[in-house]
This record gives C-alpha cells, sequence and structure tokens, in this order.
C-alpha cells in the first residue's frame, strides 16, 4: 500500500511529513503529479525524494499540460483506481481541493477537506497524542469551519481516504528519511470533452485596487469624526498602496459609501495590513477584517475590543496620530534619498545588499 | 437564461460560535441565520444574468423547513421561485448534500446555469458544486469571481451560449470559457449583493415554494464534534499615544515592506 | 482590563448611559472614589447604549419624564453629542388627532414649544412623506439626535480627569456580598472591590446582577425591531446623520428617521417579545451585540406595508434595499416608568435601570443628588423602585404588564386606563359583595376597588340633571356619571366606601414617638386615643407623603397611609427606624379591612349596629376608639376625606365580610348605598379641597405652597424641618388654587371636561411660570356634585393667586375660561367643616 501526495515542489515538503506520518509503517510516500508532453519530471523528483517520497508517478495526457479541473480529476481518478492507495492528500490551495474534489466525484469517494490534523489506522504511527492509530481502516482527522473559528473532529471512513490539507497543519515530527525517487511514466485516458474546462487564458492582474483585495486597507469609523476627517486616511491609504475602508458608524453617518463599509454587513477582507482608526471593533466590524495578517489600531479608548485584538495597538486620536506617521513616512523617504545619494557617493565603500539598512538605519538619522 | 441558486441556511455569528455543551453542533438558540456570503453573490449574479438575457432564477436549499427563510431572502433579492429539499434538522456531508440536490433537481427543467458557492460560510467542504456537476454531466468550475454571458443569447433564441468565467490566482486571473449548460461555483467579491427592497420583501413572504422531502445516505465523513481552536491571540503591542507614536508606526510599516 | 482597586465609596455597574452619567454627576457632586465596572469592552460594551436609535422627543405627558429628558437634552448638547433635527408625529386616525392636541396641553404645560400643522407642513418639512394618508402632525422643532456613546465617554473623561473615578472595562461582577441585608463588596473576575453602596446601571441585564445581592429589579428585556433602509441618494448627498426631520407614524406605532444613507424605520407595533436576563447572550456570541438580537421578519412585515404608504416615495425603489435588521432589546417594567433609587430589599443597593437614552443624563444627575442628599431636583416617585409591592416585582407580573405595556408605548393611553393583565391579585374581603352590587373595579397597588357600583344605576333617576353625563367618549371613557350620583347619595344620606387598599403599619417601642415625630411634620404627641393628619417631608422639605397617625397606645402607633404610595411609605419609615431597636415597624395592611361609612345618616346607621356610645361626646371628630359592631371589634376613626360625618371603620380582616353585612343591614332603613374611589378619591375631596399624594403633593411642592403649613412648628425635629421652616419665612413662589370651570362648550357645542394635566393659561393664552420656573397645570380635576360645579386644582404664582382671577384651561387645543374660586386649603364645600365635626 502507498499514500499518494498531489504535490509541487512548494507544498511538497509538508505534504510528505503529514503522508509519513499517517502511513502505516510498512506503506511507501509516493507522488503524483499531472503533466503534457515534455515535461521533465527528474528535478521534481530529486526534490520529493529528499522529503522521503519514493515514487513519483507522472501522469501524462494533452488535456492535462496546462491546468483543467474536470481533465486533472479524471485522470487522477484513474491513478487512484490503478494504484489502490490507502490514502491521497493534496494541499488545500484551491486548485488542490478542485482536482481533488473532481477525483473524489468521480471516484465515489468522501473527502475532508481543510485538514489541520491526521490520525491514521496503522496502528503503527505515533503521532505525538500517544493514542497512535485505530487500525480499522477509517481516519481521524480535524479540519477547520467557519473561516477557522472553529475546529471539527470527525472520521474519514473509505477505502481510500481523499484529504486536503491546510497550510496551518500540525507537522508531528516523524523522521524523515530521504529516498531515491523513481519516476514511473502512467499514461491516462482522459475524455476529450474534459478540455472544455481548460484555461482559456490567463490575465494579469488587475490594475486598480478594490476593498476586498487590496493589500492595506485604511479604515475609520466614529473616531475620525466626520466625512471630511477621511482625507487623512486617503492620504495615508495613497502613501501605503492601499484604499480607504469604514465602519458601519461611518456609513450610517453618511460620511463614506457604503461600498467603503468593512465588516459583517459590508466588505469582508482579508489584507496585509489593516489600519482601524477610530473604530472599537465592535463584533459587527470585527467579523469583516480579522483576517489581516496585520491589524494596526489606532483609538483614544485602550479599552476599545479593537485595540485589545489588534496586532498594534497606538492610543490617541486619529487626526494626532495619522499626520504625524505621514510626516515620518515623508521624512524618511527624503532621508532614504539622501542615504542614497549618499551611498551613491561613496559606492565604493558600501557593503552589497544592504538595500534594507536604509530603513532600518533612517531613525537615528532625525 | 434559466438558473439555479443552490444555497444555505447558516448561522450568523460573531468573534466567537457558541456550541451545545456536548460540543455536538453550533448552538443556534440566540442566533440568526443567513446564506452564505459566495451563495449570496451567486444569488445577486443569477438576479443580474436574468435581467440583462431574460429567464428565471430558482433558488434551491437543502435543509430543515425553516430554510424557506433564506429562500425568501433570495426571492425578495429578485429570485423567481423557491425549492426547498426537506433533509430535517441534521447536518449532512458533503455526499449526502450533493444527493439532496440532486432530487431536488430532478422535476426541475433542465437549467442553463447551475450557480452554487465556492464553499459554504459553516461547514466549507466546497465539494456540493462538482459532485451535482458531475452527476448531471455538467462541466464546472470554481472560485469564480467574475462571470459575463458570451455568444448566442438565449433570449433571443440564440444558439450556442458561452459563459466566461474568472477567477483570481496568486498568479493571475485564470479564464475559462464554459458551454451552457454548466456549473460554476462563485466567490465573494463577485459582486456586490443587493439587499431585498422592501416591496420584494413583501412579495417573497408570500411566494409559493416548492418542497420536496429527502432522506439521503450519508457519506463517508462523519462529524463527531465541534471544538474552539485555542486562543492564542497575543493582545496588541502598544506603539505609544498619540503623535509621539509616530516613529514605532513607520518602523512597523517598514518592516510590512509598505513604506 | 484596569487594576480594580479594593475600595470604594460607589461601586456603579454598567457603563452605558445611565452609569456613566451616574459616575459624572457623583463627581461632581464631590464623590472621589467611584469606581465604574462594565462587562463589555468601551466604548460600547453591548448593551442597549449601543443600539438605541438615540432620538428625542421631549414631549410626554408625564411631567416627569419630560423634565428628565428636558434636562438630559441640556446636557447632551453641552457636551457637543446633540444635533437638533426636529420631529413632527403624524396622525392617521380622527382618534390620533384628538390625541396629537391633547399631547399640545403637555407641550404648553411642561413648557415644550411644539406646534399642530397641517398635512401639507409636514411635507414641507419631511418632503417624502405622503400628505395624503395623514390628517394632522404634531411638530417639535427641538426634537434632536444624540450620542450616548460619546457623551458616555465625555463624561467618564471628566470624572477621571478630576480624580474621581476609576473604570473597569472586561470586568465581570460574579457577586454582591451582603452582612445582614447590607452591601459590603462588589466581587469581579479582577478581584472584590470593598463598598457600601453599588449602582446597578445595568440596563437589561439589571435583574441578573441585583439578584446577585439578593434583590430584584423589576423589568424584562423586550425586543424592539429596527431596520435600516437605503441607500436613498437624497440622505447619501446630505452627508450627514440626519438632516431632515424624525417623524413618529403614532398610528403605525412605528418611526422613521433619516440615518446616513439610510431611512431607518422601528417598530413598537409587533406583538410583545419579552427575553430573559439570564439568556442574553455573551459579548462573543453574539453576532452583532448582546442586545442586538436576530432579526424575526414575520414580526415586522405588517410595518413595511405601513411604512411603505408614508414613505413610497424613497423606499419603493430597486436600489434602497434592507441593509441592517435587528431585533433590539431594551427594558420594560410593569408600568413603563424607570426602576429608581435604593432598593427596599437590600441596603445599599441601588437602581438605575429601565431608562431611555432620553433620559439617561437627566437621570445620572438625579441619582447622583439622591445618592448624596437623600432627594433630588425632580420629584421621582413614579420612578421610585420603592413603589413595587412585592407582587409587583415577580417574574410573572412583570412579564405579564410588559407584554400588555409594549404597545402602548405610542398608543394612545387614557389617563384612567386600567390593566387588564395580572388583575385580581388582592382582594378585599368586601369583594363577594361588591361583585354582587356590580361594582367596576379599578386596580390600586395590586387591590381591587370599585370605583363606582352599577347597582346604583337608579340613582341617577333620582337626582336627574343634578348629574352631568359626559357628551364626549374621550371624557367619559373609564368615567360614570353614577360617581355623581352615589356621591350626592352620599352628601343626603350615607354611602359605604371600601377603603381596605390602605396600607397600615404599627409603630410600637419606648422610641415610637420620638421616631415617628421626626418621620412627620405634625404633633404627634397627643392624647391616646387622637389621630393625626400629617405631611411626610423630603430632607429638602417638599411632599415625601401625607398620612394618617392614630395613636393606640402611649407607645404604640397606627400609621395609615394611601394604598398607591404605600410600598414608597413602608420603605421610607422602615429604613429610617432607630438603630437601636427602641422602635419596630410592623406592616399590617394584610391583618386590617377598613370601611368608609359617611353622610348625614352615618351616625344612624354605626348607632343601629353597634351597642357602643358613638355620638359625637363620645367619639369626637379626630378619635380613635374600638367598638363591637355586629360583635366584630371595630377600631372606628372619626375622620373624613370627603367632608361628611362619619368613620373608618378598621377590622381584623377576616371579619370583613360580617362587618358589611351589618353595616348594610343597619343602613337600609336610611338609605345608604355602596361608593367607590370616585366619590372618595375625586368628587368629594375635591369638594373638600384636600389634597392628593402624587397629583397635588410630590417632592417640587413644600407645605406652604400646598396650603398645608400648621399654626404652630413642633420643637421636634423631622425631616426637611429647616427646609420648612425657610419655607414658612419667604413667601411661597406658588399656592395651590382651587378654581371652577366657567364654561364647558367647545367650538363643535358639546361640553368638554378637563381630565388633569393641562396647562392654565392667563386671558392672553400665555403660560404661566412661577419664579422657580414650574409652569401651572391642572393637579386634579372633576365634579362637584353638591357645588353643580366643575372643579380644577393648581399651583399659581402670588399674581394670579387671587380669587375671582380669571384664566383659561387650555384641553384639546380649546381654551376654556376658568376662575380662581379658592386660593389655599379653605374647602368650597362646607367650609367651616360643619357636617364633618357635626
Amino acid at each position: 500500500m502507498q499514500l499518494i501526495v498531489v504535490a509541487d515542489a512548494a507544498t511538497a515538503p509538508e505534504l510528505a511529513a503529514v503522508a509519513r506520518s499517517v502511513a502505516g509503517r510498512d506503506d511507501a510516500v509516493e507522488a503524483v503529479t499531472f503533466a503534457g508532453a515534455g515535461f521533465p519530471a527528474a528535478d521534481l523528483a530529486r526534490e520529493l525524494g529528499g522529503h522521503g517520497v519514493s515514487r513519483l508517478h507522472v501522469v501524462r495526457h494533452e488535456l492535462l499540460g496546462d491546468y483543467a479541473p474536470e481533465a486533472w480529476g479524471s485522470a487522477l481518478a484513474t491513478v487512484i483506481d490503478r494504484l489502490g492507495p490507502s490514502g491521497v492528500l493534496a494541499p488545500a490551495t484551491h486548485r488542490g481541493t478542485e482536482v481533488l474534489t473532481h477525483a473524489a466525484a468521480r471516484a465515489g469517494l468522501p473527502l475532508a477537506t481543510n485538514c489541520v490534523r491526521l490520525a491514521g489506522d496503522g496502528g503503527s504511527v505515533d503521532d505525538g497524542s500517544g493514542d497512535g492509530g485505530s487500525g480499522d481502516g477509517v481516519w481521524r482527522v480535524t479540519r477547520t469551519r467557519s473561516g477557522g473559528v472553529l475546529l471539527e473532529d470527525a472520521e474519514l471512513a473509505a477505502p481510500v481516504k481523499l484529504v486536503t490539507v491546510a497550510a496551518a497543519v500540525e507537522i508531528p515530527g516523524v523522521p524523515v528519511q530521504a529516498a531515491d525517487c523513481e519516476v514511473v511514466e502512467s499514461a491516462v485516458d482522459v475524455p476529450p470533452e474534459l478540455g472544455r474546462t481548460r484555461v482559456a487564458e490567463r490575465v494579469a492582474s488587475e490594475t486598480g485596487l478594490s476593498l476586498s483585495t487590496a493589500p492595506v486597507v485604511v479604515s475609520g469609523g466614529r473616531g475620525v469624526g466626520g466625512a471630511d476627517g477621511f482625507a487623512v486616511l486617503e492620504q495615508l491609504a495613497e502613501r501605503l498602496g492601499g484604499v480607504v475602508g469604514c465602519s458601519r458608524v461611518a456609513t450610517n453617518n453618511g460620511w463614506r459609501p457604503h461600498r467603503d463599509q468593512v465588516g459583517l454587513t459590508g466588505t469582508k477582507i482579508a489584507a496585509d495590513l489593516y489600519i482601524a482608526c477610530g473604530i472599537s471593533g465592535a463584533t459587527q466590524h470585527w467579523v469583516g477584517c480579522m483576517d489581516s495578517a496585520v491589524i494596526l489600531a489606532i483609538n483614544t479608548d485602550p479599552e476599545a475590543p479593537m485595540m485589545q485584538r489588534a496586532t498594534y495597538a497606538v492610543e490617541g486620536d486619529v487626526h494626532e496620530v495619522l499626520p504625524a506617521v505621514l510626516e515620518e513616512i515623508r521624512r524618511r523617504g527624503e532621508s532614504a534619498v539622501a542615504a542614497r545619494a549618499d551611498r551613491h557617493a561613496t559606492e565604493e565603500a558600501a557593503p552589497a545588499g544592504s538595500s534594507s539598512a536604509a530603513s532600518s538605519a533612517a531613525p537615528s538619522a532625525g | 437564461m434559466d438558473i439555479v441558486v443552490c444555497i444555505k441556511r447558516v448561522p450568523a455569528f460573531g468573534a466567537q460560535v457558541p456550541l451545545t455543551d456536548d460540543g455536538s453542533s453550533v448552538d443556534t438558540r440566540h442566533l440568526g441565520f443567513t446564506i452564505g456570503p459566495h451563495e449570496e453573490c451567486a444569488v445577486e449574479e443569477a438576479v443580474r444574468l436574468t435581467t440583462a438575457h431574460g429567464g428565471r432564477v430558482t433558488v434551491l436549499t437543502v435543509g430543515p423547513q425553516e430554510a424557506d427563510e433564506q429562500l425568501r431572502y433570495a426571492l425578495a433579492m429578485g429570485a423567481h421561485r423557491g425549492v426547498l429539499v426537506d433533509t430535517g434538522t441534521t447536518e449532512l456531508d458533503p455526499e449526502a448534500t450533493a444527493t439532496a440536490v440532486l432530487a431536488g433537481l430532478t422535476d426541475e427543467p433542465e437549467p442553463d446555469l447551475l450557480l452554487f458557492g465556492d464553499a459554504s460560510a459553516d461547514a466549507g467542504h466546497g465539494q456540493v458544486g462538482v459532485r451535482v456537476a458531475l452527476a448531471r454531466g455538467l462541466p464546472v468550475v470554481g472560485g469564480i469571481t467574475g462571470l459575463e454571458a458570451d455568444g448566442g443569447d438565449p433570449a433571443e433564441g440564440g444558439g450556442a451560449a458561452w459563459l466566461r468565467a474568472s477567477r483570481d490566482t496568486p498568479d493571475g486571473t485564470e479564464v475559462f470559457r464554459l458551454p451552457l449548460p454548466t456549473a460554476v461555483a462563485v466567490k465573494e467579491g463577485l459582486n456586490l449583493p443587493r439587499y431585498p427592497t422592501l416591496p420584494g420583501r413583501l412579495k417573497a413572504k408570500k411566494a409559493a415554494l416548492r418542497t420536496v422531502a429527502c432522506a439521503p445516505e450519508r457519506g463517508g465523513l462523519r462529524t463527531h464534534g465541534l471544538r474552539r481552536p485555542a486562543d492564542d491571540r497575543a493582545g496588541a503591542i502598544a506603539l505609544g499615544r498619540g503623535a509621539d507614536a509616530a516613529p514605532a508606526v513607520v518602523d512597523v510599516l517598514a518592516e510590512l515592506g509598505k513604506v | 482590563m484596569t487594576e480594580i482597586p479594593e475600595r470604594a465609596d460607589v461601586v456603579v455597574v454598567g457603563a452605558g448611559i445611565v452609569g456613566n452619567s451616574v459616575c459624572h454627576h457623583l463627581a461632581e457632586l464631590g464623590w472621589r472614589n467611584i469606581v465604574l465596572i462594565d462587562k463589555g469592552p468601551l466604548p460600547d460594551p453591548g448593551g442597549s447604549t449601543g443600539h438605541a436609535s438615540n432620538f428625542i422627543f421631549p414631549v410626554d405627558h408625564s411631567r416627569e419624564i419630560t423634565a428628565l429628558t428636558t434636562d438630559s437634552m441640556r446636557q447632551y448638547d453641552k457636551l457637543g453629542t446633540l444635533i437638533t433635527c426636529g420631529g413632527v408625529e403624524v396622525a392617521r386616525e380622527p382618534e390620533r388627532v384628538e390625541e396629537l392636541k391633547r399631547r399640545m396641553a403637555s407641550a404648553q404645560a411642561w413648557g415644550v414649544d411644539s406646534e399642530l400643522i397641517e398635512p401639507r407642513r409636514v411635507a414641507e418639512l419631511v418632503p417624502f412623506v405622503d400628505p395624503d394618508i395623514l390628517l394632522a402632525g404634531f411638530w417639535t422643532p427641538s426634537v434632536a439626535v444624540v450620542d450616548p456613546l460619546r457623551a458616555g465617554a465625555l463624561m467618564r473623561e471628566q470624572a477621571i480627569a478630576d480624580g474621581a473615578l476609576t473604570v473597569s472595562a472586561g470586568t465581570t461582577v460574579t457577586g454582591i456580598r451582603t452582612d445582614r441585608g447590607r452591601v459590603q463588596a462588589v466581587c469581579t473576575d479582577a478581584g472584590d472591590v470593598e463598598t457600601p453602596i453599588v449602582v446597578v446601571a445595568c440596563g437589561v441585564w439589571s435583574p441578573r446582577i441585583a439578584r446577585l445581592a439578593g434583590a430584584q429589579i423589576p423589568l424584562t428585556p423586550a425586543v424592539h425591531q429596527m431596520m435600516d433602509v437605503g441607500p436613498i441618494p437624497e440622505f447619501e448627498s446630505t452627508g450627514t446623520a440626519i438632516a431632515y426631520p424624525i417623524v413618529r407614524d403614532m398610528d403605525a406605532l412605528m418611526y422613521e428617521r433619516q440615518s446616513g444613507a439610510d431611512l431607518e424605520i422601528g417598530s413598537y407595533a409587533h406583538r410583545p417579545i419579552l427575553h430573559e436576563p439570564d439568556d442574553i447572550p455573551s459579548l462573543d456570541a453574539a453576532a452583532l451585540s448582546p442586545t442586538q438580537l436576530p432579526f424575526t421578519s414575520d414580526d415586522f412585515d405588517p410595518q413595511l406595508e405601513q411604512a411603505l404608504e408614508l414613505f413610497g416615495s424613497i423606499l419603493d425603489r430597486p436600489d434602497a434595499g434592507v441593509r441592517h435588521a435587528i431585533n433590539g432589546l431594551l427594558s420594560l417594567t410593569p408600568d413603563g416608568a424607570p426602576v429608581l433609587g435604593p432598593s427596599p430589599e437590600v441596603d445599599g443597593l441601588w437602581s438605575a435601570a429601565a431608562v431611555w437614552i432620553k433620559e439617561g443624563p437627566g437621570v445620572g444627575r438625579m441619582m447622583a443628588e439622591w445618592l448624596t442628599h437623600g432627594d433630588c431636583e425632580f420629584d421621582m416617585h413614579g420612578a421610585d423602585i420603592a413603589r413595587f409591592y412585592p407582587h409587583q416585582r415577580t417574574r410573572e407580573h412583570v412579564r405579564a404588564r410588559a407584554n400588555e405595556g409594549f404597545n402602548k408605548t405610542y398608543g394612545i393611553v387614557h389617563p384612567r386606563e386600567q390593566w387588564e393583565s395580572a388583575r385580581g391579585r388582592k382582594l378585599s374581603p368586601f369583594h363577594a359583595r361588591e361583585r354582587e352590587a356590580g361594582a367596576v373595579f379599578f386596580e390600586v397597588g395590586g387591590w381591587e376597588r370599585p370605583h363606582w357600583y352599577e347597582s346604583n344605576r337608579d340613582l341617577l333617576d333620582e337626582f336627574g340633571d343634578r348629574v352631568h353625563e359626559r357628551p364626549h367618549e374621550w371624557d367619559a371613557r373609564w368615567w360614570s356619571p353614577i360617581v355623581e350620583a352615589e356621591h350626592l347619595a352620599l352628601r343626603e344620606r350615607a354611602a359605604m366606601i371600601d377603603l381596605t387598599a390602605f396600607a397600615q403599619f404599627d409603630v410600637r417601642g419606648p422610641g415610637a414617638l420620638d421616631y415617628l415625630q421626626g418621620m412627620t411634620m405634625a404633633q404627634l404627641d397627643r392624647p391616646v386615643g387622637r389621630l393625626c393628619y400629617t405631611p411626610v417631608l423630603t430632607p429638602g422639605g417638599g411632599f415625601r407623603s401625607d398620612l394618617t397617625v392614630v395613636r393606640l397606645g402611649e407607645d404604640h402607633f397606627r400609621v395609615i397611609t394611601g394604598g398607591a404610595d404605600g410600598a414608597r411609605d413602608r420603605y421610607w419609615f422602615e429604613s429610617h427606624l432607630p438603630a437601636d431597636g427602641s422602635a419596630s415597624l410592623v406592616d399590617v395592611t394584610s391583618a386590617v379591612c377598613t370601611l368608609g361609612l359617611w353622610g348625614p345618616r352615618a351616625r344612624d346607621v354605626l348607632a343601629a349596629a353597634t351597642e357602643d356610645d358613638v355620638s359625637g361626646e363620645a367619639l369626637p371628630f379626630g378619635t380613635a376608639r374600638w367598638i363591637a359592631v355586629d360583635g366584630i371589634p371595630v377600631l372606628a376613626l372619626r375622620v373624613s376625606y370627603v367632608g361628611d360625618l362619619g368613620w373608618e371603620l378598621h377590622a381584623p380582616f377576616e371579619h370583613g365580610q360580617a362587618l358589611w353585612d351589618a353595616i348594610a343591614e343597619a343602613g337600609r332603613p336610611h338609605g345608604t348605598v355602596p361608593a367607590g374611589i370616585g366619590v372618595y378619591g375625586t368628587t368629594g375631596r375635591l369638594e373638600k379641597g384636600y389634597r392628593l399624594m402624587g397629583a397635588e403633593l410630590d417632592g417640587e411642592y413644600d407645605p406652604v405652597e400646598a396650603g398645608l403649613a400648621l399654626p404652630k412648628v413642633k420643637a421636634a425635629d423631622f425631616i426637611g424641618k429647616d427646609a420648612y421652616l425657610a419655607a414658612r419665612e419667604g413667601t411661597p413662589a406658588a399656592t395651590l388654587c382651587t378654581l371652577t370651570v366657567d364654561d364647558h362648550t367647545s367650538a363643535d357645542g358639546i361640553a368638554r371636561y378637563p381630565q388633569g394635566g393641562e396647562p392654565i393659561l392667563t386671558p392672553a393664552g400665555e403660560r404661566i411660570v412661577d419664579r422657580k420656573g414650574r409652569g401651572s397645570f391642572v393637579t386634579s380635576a372633576g365634579p362637584a356634585p353638591s357645588l353643580s360645579g366643575y372643579l380644577l386644582m393648581a399651583y399659581l404664582p402670588p399674581e394670579f393667586a387671587v380669587e375671582g382671577t380669571r384664566l383659561q384651561v387650555e384641553y384639546m387645543a380649546e381654551r376654556y375660561p376658568v376662575t380662581v374660586a379658592r386660593v389655599g386649603r379653605t374647602p368650597l364645600f362646607d367650609p367651616e367643616d360643619l357636617r364633618m365635626k357635626a
């Protein structure tokens, strides 16, 4: 028996490690990849071998060269049928989930998506919890629900366990032994009509930012004080390559149009950086911004929920803090220009790769 | 263009989800219910497409009797008909849900477009659209955030019609050209769903719904219980007060590569 | 979480508008060790303050509520958190037009500028309404929208800046420690705070917090539905929160207001939806906030149609959608009034609950004064937590009345309107006989009291045109001409009146006299057997109560007071009992029944029923004596509130029915009839100029103004004495007068009868205001059948308090001529009290 991971170079290490942890002692961890003609598999095989993958099945068909969810899913179903693995793991990316779902549907198998914890049935696996495997042909999985605010403990009972693995998965400390990864070419039939869901064209990312996709959102609430007060937020957003959002209070007061509203009744965002200006952070708002990677809260009230839940907090009036921040950015920009000019002048002396030093050195310049 | 939109009744909760004492399910005693945001976009898109190209929008849900509230919400947004596949209050796994959706579609005329949300707002399996489409022999793509009717206009009896469906990936936008009939699973961001109008609400309140009873066999994924993840929020790092905090703020912005 | 101090002078629980305001005003009055705790975060801890619609219509029929509201508006304005937008209450139905006219009278009486306007003018003010479905509007330019969260934050900040306040948000109260009925400490998840005083300002959670101390705050969380519909370009383009007047669609029991780009629609028309305080979700578990529950659209749908009728021009648009809809929680109480003041159940536990946004700051100010001085500027008896009898604090009672009261929020409520739910809770021993006689029962303090008897309908023939029918339905509602007939029967023969609702306390002990002397204004050191009517004053010298004290023994007194105020009076007397135990108080209300017997034939009747001597010599006016009536021990009090010869007959409760039968039997040959409280409380007492607690008498008027100052001031110290002495020195700002209505004929040609609460105006139609800023209004109104007139009582400033002065009363938007018939306490009927003292 073997476990198969649907892998690319980026997710292979995690998947292989997870697969290893749920595999039985005698089970091999193998990988599958989809390719049109002429895909050189050797590099990928070498990479996978380093993570203990002993075999790479290169599934080739002309419809598989570019992404085509139905064709890939169909091909994977064929591989599953052919190899009869105990499980197939894919990353819980959109593509990974889509391919595995197609395969599951075609193979008539259940699928557990977004798993953060797996326990196999081998009875031989120490998953760190001491409970070992169940040995009953059933996997115990823990998956996320509701945007991550809940965990679901479930069992997956099927001849072949299909699972997508979330990035946040627990990786048990199972030792990985590097292996020579054998490349196995595997031709499959793909019904020609499945070419209908090939990617027809690719378009470069649109210019112009929307609230739901902007990397930075500078958002204002009650503490901004009025429609005019948003000018300073606009300036900061522009400076940071972001857009302006707002809370329900701001919309309700007529300060901002509804399309700017972040929150339960507005837009839910997952920005790299969310700056909440004068927003207390009622749940209505919080659920709209909580998926942002970094949250900076500026509020006069240190007890406001946003100030407690944010990554960073500044206690103070938006109209004192933001102008000072803009001024500081401007000043550093000038000193960075000055520093660059300086570096030009002393190019010989400057060490290579010191570009990041400019920002960290800047404060001392003031 | 006749469209069926599949929607799910999900609890609307805040930052913390209350669970029943035995952890078997979400404690919904004090919660309201809503349509998941992806599905709300699906309803909106369907209404826009039929407004532009003619046809009717049927909303279909699988769940308890009370899910008529969500059907009526969709009707208030502009959908034309509602089908409730009554499977009781027990949560279904994705295979069983797909079976129930198919049961609801059995007596419906073949739609030109079958719309799903990318994943439900609560369970989030993200499988039902694909399973249903496969059973119906329809092409399907998910994660769609752009949708345009293309080719002939079925409203005017135009022949082959296509849908241009696009989605954002880390590498850019992928565009699919799908022949009708087709299934599509859409994501929030596709559009900004409208709020139901007052006259729409009043009309929806009186609309008759078709109810189909269904007791699907359960699949291989079985939920044992729900729990909340450990709260590892560290608490905010204070960067200072007032204007004096500016250098510390800009340090953070620099660290994040934003300035 | 702020570190919580170990000790505080006062702990306020709840950082909504009320809690913040209490803290602010306590700091203003010099308190320096105040702790404010809230379980939720700031500035919006999740209570009703955070989701209320925040608009203020100042006019209310209640003087107390209007005073709190206008005071609050001043405070919001001072904090820069008030936007004046104006507001109009609109009528769709003719009955509502009449109600709006009545509101005009209240606006005039309490000094708020308002105007009755035509539908056309409504549409000018609010261009989106359909004037064709309207009959009239009540326009109040000062209607405003406030920001209670910001106001609360500013109030906290000031108190913190004063070094008076420590705020601990995110802190859960887990217990309130008491010892021998006194508050000792507030226990929280952040530690305990020792304190003698806890103020519960927790809105819908108040019952839960009070219960931690073993006390009850009688309110229930209830749903008020609201939704926002938009965007509405006309609103969005204003760029402000509110640029148009607020509309209260009174007949639809709903309101509509601009809220930014949306029209907010709120309803009081849906079915009452009550919650349990323990079932309110936690902050984290709530989708929006604990007090913003999921919207139940079925309940609201009928309102949508009505909103579309009135605001169709902006609501019936494809782009205007329902963007937000909630079932917001608010607090409902059994009588609709707030629940304020010291709990009668636990010393040191204060309630500041069931307060609307419009009253919050004013309530905070009154509570701070009350905590500091023992009373406050506005008379708060209608909001006093001590007003509830024990049965009125029960969950069942609160829910029954809240259920019934919810739809009265915008309803047309007659001043005499009776509750339908939770009736029959307290029955006198005469009840069966009263029912047989067709009594129509009104409720006071839970007691069922006959207001008149249908069996007396034949008296209408007997007294003919001396009895006045009221041709207008509103005037006649909850009234009967039989009252006047019973009155005349009493004046000509005799009548029996059930007074069992009296609250009665036995005070005993070696310190009983000193204790009671300290509580009352009149000299109680009289011989055993004497009874005495006395005002009871507040520390500030206003009326706390008025009652009768009978000396039954050297160290034994009985205090007899009205049923309406019995619970408050009991708390007041109990809370002042001497600490040394030298006097004790026992509430004997449930042990005693009281039957009044008055009229020129009363002595003949009583003499026929007893072997004891009830002659004027044996039982003179102002005395009490035990007699036997048909073998029943009866305490006979020679006193009268209707001004006729007779007695209050007090007997053990269980003998009540036999007593009734004995008096009825003895009275039959003399034409004695049963008479209701209509005679006792209105017609009889008005003819005699007797004042009524809660009408003429309250904390805002003193005994000199009420004409109840006594010739001598007793040597003993008593509560309010200093203020009383000062009042005696000065000239009163106003004097209580009795006025006659000279012409009742309305423009329609029918006779109208003011019901009380109406403004008294000069002949030129100007409002009359005394030098303390108090407007003149009708405190009581009613017929005087023996004088063939209709009487009003009102406080008038000296320049108008002159007998013969001609003035006007405004009633239902019309003015009627009145004349000052009596200044001071001398009655119009039998001014020398010859009948009573016969």
